[in-house]
């Protein structure tokens, strides 16, 4: 079976920019693939790419087995994507919006799936609205509608959620990972990085247009963060010296808080019989559990060394 | 399914609804503009003038003014659409499915020359009372309506896709089309100008669209009609293959 998308040596320039810096990259069918990285790193620069925006300076790209180039027609038509930007046109209704965006795909008698979206994004009571009358979160949904109208195998969400209420955001998810369950790709662009770990399977780090990072997201766990045992000492409780090689002290916490690095739950209680027997009374205590927001940060500042 | 017919009549198909949904301002307003020109010319000028030895002033000036109106208001519709999705950033609605270079250009030619021509039926319906007008023949008339209506909208649409922000295409059309249409002879018959600029006006394409359609009304013209029709129609397909490379290559709309 062939991937969904497939990435191979893409390079892109503005400039004295390099945007994208020799990018390989293949997400399977039924992937939920999350793309991360900083402003400037050449997420947006990748997707406009994939949906032929952006013309690569070379390599080349195949959606679900189509060049994005030679076979613009085929690739677009296995694409949806949902640009990072508020867009509308302002002459129009959500509805009518919808029934272009089928139409331009060579889709009549959309009615049905366009209800189906509309009812799934809660926008039904909006279809008649013109796009000026919809708030920002609406103008949200309409977009992630319209990228969906030619029920298209592979979706790609730009930074679907800034800005977007909390109620809209699990209502998006919930939508698109029934999506993703009924076997449609997902890649997800997003600087929430609690989301891309809840939702990605795999996730591709890029930082100046190169991939710095590529794995499961349980592997990339594993590998760049640990559990975490937090703990603040009360006032006269200072830290045994056998500890202090292995802790570190949290930052604006009146030096009192530290932090623990661990790997499995039985090197807890050693940590704690060691407070015990330096007569340590604890103020509070916590256990992390490893983030890919401590992924990325210690990917990049990895890159950055 | 045929994908390339169906992209193509949605996109004619909204860009005609983008501005019937406006009409106050596409239609109505340039309808009112034509008719203050027949108003203030044809009381100035109409009894001091007469171009052709049988034609009033006033009937002389009603042909050029809808023609006028259709070149105005077809390349103000493929331009101002195109900035403006550029600008506001909807344009990826339309570079996003796979539309083909080729239906994007005739979708938007054709809903320019569809403007155009309600506009010029328009100014001609209002105008048509304050003169005898006839209609020599109605194929020159159509022929050119259309040709000129679809030249100016290729030109609309290579200045939509050129510019950057308002200010350019509102350069484009003050400093290009305004000019060459005004010089075009709408108001007088070149004949009425003094040799060098009799000579100059040969180099304005817009001139045979005018006297071209002129001639369907009276059939008498300043140049023979057949030149016209050459000239106008060798105007179209430069215009129309230089815009499908611009699109073909992705001129300004694919980085």
């Amino acid at each position: 079976m062939f991937p969904s998308i497939s990435v191979r040596q893409i390079t892109k320039r503005f400039g004295a920019v390099q945007a994208l810096a020799g990018v390989d990259l293949e997400v399977a069918q039924g992937e939920f693939f999350g793309l991360l990285g900083p402003n400037g790193a050449g997420k947006t620069t990748l997707i406009s790419a994939l949906a032929g925006l952006v013309r690569a300076d070379s390599g080349n790209i195949e959606i679900m087995g189509h060049d994005v180039v030679a076979d613009y027609r085929g690739a677009r038509r296995q694409l949806g994507v949902v640009p990072q930007e508020l867009v509308f046109d302002p002459f129009f209704s959500v509805r009518e919006m919808l029934k272009f965006q089928s139409g331009y795909f060579g889709i009549r008698n959309n009615d049905a799936w366009i209800d189906e979206i509309l009812e799934n994004l809660d926008l039904t009571a909006k279809a008649g609205a013109n796009m000026r009358a919809l708030s920002g979160g609406m103008k949200r949904r309409v977009l992630v509608a319209q990228a969906l109208v030619h029920r298209p195998p592979v979706i790609v969400l730009d930074e679907p959620t800034a800005g977007v209420d909390v109620e809209l955001r699990q209502a998006l998810w919930q939508f698109i990972r029934r999506l993703n369950r009924d076997g449609h790709t997902v890649v997800l662009t997003t600087h929430y990085l609690e989301e891309a770990e809840n939702l990605c399977s795999r996730i591709a780090m890029l930082k100046e247009g190169r991939i710095v990072a590529l794995d499961s997201t349980a592997n990339l766990l594993n590998r760049f963060s640990s559990h975490a045992l937090r703990f603040r000492l009360a006032s006269g409780s200072s830290l045994p010296q056998t500890l202090a090689g292995r802790a570190s002290k949290e930052s604006g916490q009146n030096g009192n808080a530290w932090t623990l690095a661990f790997d499995r739950y039985e090197e807890i209680e050693p940590v704690l019989a060691e407070l015990r027997a330096a007569g340590c009374v604890l103020d509070e205590f916590e256990i992390g559990k490893p983030d890919l927001e401590e992924v990325f940060v210690r990917v990049m500042r990895k890159e950055q060394a | 399914m045929n994908l390339i017919g169906t992209g193509f009549a949605t996109l004619l198909h909204k860009e005609i609804l983008r501005f019937w949904r406006v009409s106050f301002q596409t239609v109505a307003a340039p309808v009112l503009t034509a008719m203050l020109y027949l108003l203030i010319f044809s009381h100035v000028l109409d009894e001091h003038m007469r171009v052709y030895e049988t034609v009033p002033y006033t009937a002389f000036l009603v042909p050029g003014l809808v023609m006028m109106s259709v070149l105005q208001n077809a390349f103000a519709n493929s331009s101002s659409s195109l900035i403006q999705s550029k600008v506001t950033g909807s344009i990826i609605f339309v570079l996003l499915p796979p539309i083909s270079y080729r239906s994007f250009y005739f979708a938007f030619m054709l809903a320019a020359v569809a403007r155009g021509l309600v506009v010029g039926l328009g100014v001609l319906l209002t105008t048509i009372w304050f003169a005898p007008l006839r209609c020599d023949n109605l194929l020159w008339i159509l022929c050119f309506a259309l040709l000129g209506g679809a030249i100016l909208g290729s030109l609309g649409v290579i200045g939509g896709i050129w510019a950057d922000k308002f200010d350019q295409l509102a350069g484009f059309q003050n400093f290009i089309i305004l000019p060459l249409t005004f010089l075009s002879g709408v108001f007088y018959s070149i004949h009425s100008l003094p040799p060098f600029w009799q000579q100059l006006s040969h180099f304005n394409p817009i001139f045979y669209m005018i006297d071209g359609f002129r001639y369907g009304f009276f059939g008498v013209s300043d140049v023979s009609p057949w030149q016209s029709l050459a000239i106008v129609t060798a105007c179209f397909v430069l215009l129309s293959l230089l815009t499908l490379e611009m699109l073909k290559r992705g001129y300004k709309l694919r980085t």
